[in-house]
């Protein structure tokens, strides 16, 4: 063999050498291009992360399609004999689904909007003008973040209550359309810090052309803000839906005494329990007594019904997947 | 943009308190008016009613609330009377002591690796921002009630056994940590993705410049990567803890609100307990704060030192 540049024979010594650097470079890397072995690493760390992220919803889906005799049966793990809907029917059901998603989506949906809407206002406020006292409010919206909600959670039970408005859908679209609902605050320091990186000279051709302020922020700053609007609509709306301690105490049965107030679907998992007491005895009396024995939902029963409750959001998420990874980004939360 | 500013201070100063863009400015308070009254309405007002509240004992009659101002007493019932609040507040903080680095940790990690050159990365990016979507109370509650939310495999490894030699004060807490490992790491999901924007927002002229320097990435890591994420960290750690203490789950909020509709305990206990708790979570933050803090100016200066001597060689 002869060496390609000189052409001159290459010895045995100096072949074993190249291809010792070589394999070298495939495994370690240089500093170009990482090495095999650490891909490798990345791919084993990954992966394995991977699963343990996913593990309970694994054994969630599994554990729901399983029907009694695999449940009893120690040996069956992770493949079940047979596939059962059964569950899914009898979750669906205890869970009213259908009337729970669609209080879930009035209850997640409106307070989103209402909450953007609020921020973004604040947060062109702060990003453009500088008012008087604009840093000690933009000190108090930091509070607002940092103390916990619970502090205010008996003044705000009691001022509901006396001003009727227990049960109804006001509990959380007031505060929410005032910039004090869910992480409002962080929406604000959001749309802020969009707002500052959005250029002021579009703002000055349209004064001059004889735009007021209002229509300034309609008409230039809201169409700019588009990427700002999407993360706080979706993350209102994920922290909205996935919300349910204040939601039944506000909303919740326990408030008003009353059945039909709004349940949201994460509000009906939490007292599957009881529904599911309940949706048996109607079951029983309907049918015979024997039923009434069962009144403990078994586990791939609630596995299903927590499924259920989660694949909307799932779906929500599948499809918009792309806004929520990169939309962060967009907006430049972390620009200093 | 800077010009422009010091024309308008200009401007304003010589046409005084009612200058044009005095005037815009005040205009802008109108964009601030609904948060103002929100903030009236929804935060300082029922912040000042709490502390009232905190200070009486109430008793709900058929007219209506009755107060009788009763002073610390309520303090002092619930650190010395109450057999739950003191240990629930202590179990908490001992967990969030030890699940809070956990979490930085992970998502530091989890996002360095998903920066990475890989095939996938969709996939990758998927799987660890999903618990930002799905993770709620009562979901939680369903899994833990299953057992679903600790890795089976740690319970075989013997750590039981090797966490006994500890001394008792740690056990618990490491005990709590494992058995809830998925659901610790769950919680990271929005520090990943803060830190990945950050990540992609280091220089890599940096790096390149270290590296050429002879510097390994070990050493880039620690002088390049992790100072460039300071105020990161930060921003995830007082997340992480905001997230912590408003979590459903939390024993401490379940103790707070069966306080409050207890018809023998009432708003008062309930006030007082919420209002401890917050200090708490406060004091907390300014550790972190002061713990991490913000940059120092020394060392940015360092690494600009570090820049301009990498790239000069870089250039000859």
């Amino acid at each position: 063999m002869r060496d390609e540049m000189t052409n001159r024979p290459v010895s045995r010594e100096e072949k074993l050498n190249r291809f010792a650097w070589k394999a070298r470079r495939i495994f370690l890397g240089n500093r170009r291009q990482s090495g095999l072995l650490f891909q490798a690493f990345v791919y084993a760390m990954l992966i394995s992360l991977g699963f343990v992220y996913l593990y309970p919803l694994l054994y969630m889906v599994v554990t729901s399609v399983k029907s009694l005799p695999d449940l009893l049966d120690v040996s069956v793990n992770w493949v079940p004999t047979a596939l059962s809907g059964d569950n899914f029917k009898q979750a669906y059901e205890v869970l009213n689904f259908w009337d729970a998603l669609w209080d879930t989506i009035q209850i997640s949906v409106l307070p989103a909007i209402c909450q953007t809407i609020a921020c973004a206002l604040t947060g062109y406020a702060f990003a453009r003008y500088r008012f008087p006292f604009r840093k000690l409010a933009f000190a108090l919206v930091l509070v607002t973040f940092i103390l916990p909600p619970y502090v205010l959670m008996v003044p705000k039970y009691t001022m509901f209550s006396d001003y009727k408005l227990l049960g109804k859908l006001g509990t959380l679209v007031l505060p929410a359309g005032l910039g004090q609902g869910m992480n409002s605050a962080i929406f604000i320091l959001i749309f802020a810090q969009f707002f500052r990186q959005t250029p002021l000279s579009l703002d000055e051709a349209a004064r001059v052309d004889g735009a007021g302020e209002s229509r300034i922020f309609v008409e230039i700053a809201i169409p700019l803000s588009i990427p700002a609007i999407v993360v706080s609509f979706l993350f209102s709306l994920v922290w909205y839906w996935n919300e349910t301690y204040f939601l039944s105490l506000y909303l919740g049965s326990s408030a008003m005494g009353k059945a039909d107030a709004m349940a949201s679907l994460l509000v009906q998992l939490s007292r599957f329990e009881q529904s599911y007491l309940g949706y048996m005895q109607s079951l029983s009396q309907s049918w015979s007594a024997a039923h009434l024995s069962e009144t403990v939902a078994n586990e791939a029963i609630r596995m299903a019904a927590t499924l259920i409750a989660i694949v909307p959001l799932l779906l929500v998420y599948l499809v918009l997947q792309k806004q929520f990874v990169q939309s962060i980004d967009r907006t430049g939360i972390t620009g200093e | 943009m800077k010009g422009g500013k010091a024309v308008d201070n200009k401007r304003s100063k010589r046409r005084g308190w009612f200058s044009v863009t005095r005037r815009r400015d005040l205009k802008g308070l109108l964009f601030m008016l609904p948060w103002t009254l929100g903030f009236g309405l929804f935060f300082a007002s029922p912040l000042y009613q709490s502390v009232i509240f905190s200070l009486n004992k109430i008793t709900i009659t058929a007219r209506g609330r009755r107060m009788a101002y009763v002073g610390l007493q309520n303090y002092y019932d619930i650190f010395q009377k109450d057999i739950y609040f003191v240990e629930r507040l202590r179990a908490f903080f001992t967990n969030t002591l030890l699940s809070l680095p956990v979490i930085l940790v992970f998502s530091l990690l989890i996002a360095m690796l998903i920066n990475q050159k890989i095939r996938g990365k969709g996939l990758f990016r998927a799987i660890f921002f999903l618990p930002i979507i799905v993770v709620s109370g009562p979901m939680l509650n369903m899994l833990i009630q299953e057992g679903a939310t600790t890795i089976p495999l740690i319970e075989q490894y013997g750590i039981y056994d090797a966490l006994l030699n500890l001394p008792y004060f740690l056990q618990e807490p490491i005990n709590y940590l494992f058995s809830q490992l998925i659901m610790v790491l769950w919680y990271s999901g929005v520090p990943i993705l803060i830190f990945l924007a950050g990540l992609q927002k280091i220089d890599t002229s940096l790096n390149e410049a270290a590296l050429i320097d002879g510097a390994s990435s070990w050493v880039v890591f620690w002088k390049i990567t992790l100072p460039s994420l300071r105020n990161m960290v930060l921003i995830n750690a007082i997340y992480t803890m905001v997230f912590l203490a408003t979590s459903e789950i939390n024993e401490v909020i379940a103790l707070i609100r069966s306080n409050m509709l207890a018809p023998d305990r009432g708003y008062g206990i309930a006030s007082a307990m919420a209002w401890s708790y917050s200090l708490g979570i406060a004091l907390a933050i300014v550790l972190i704060y002061l713990l991490i803090g913000r940059e120092k100016k020394p060392e940015l200066h360092k690494i600009a030192v570090y820049r301009k001597k990498g790239g000069a060689r870089h250039a000859r």
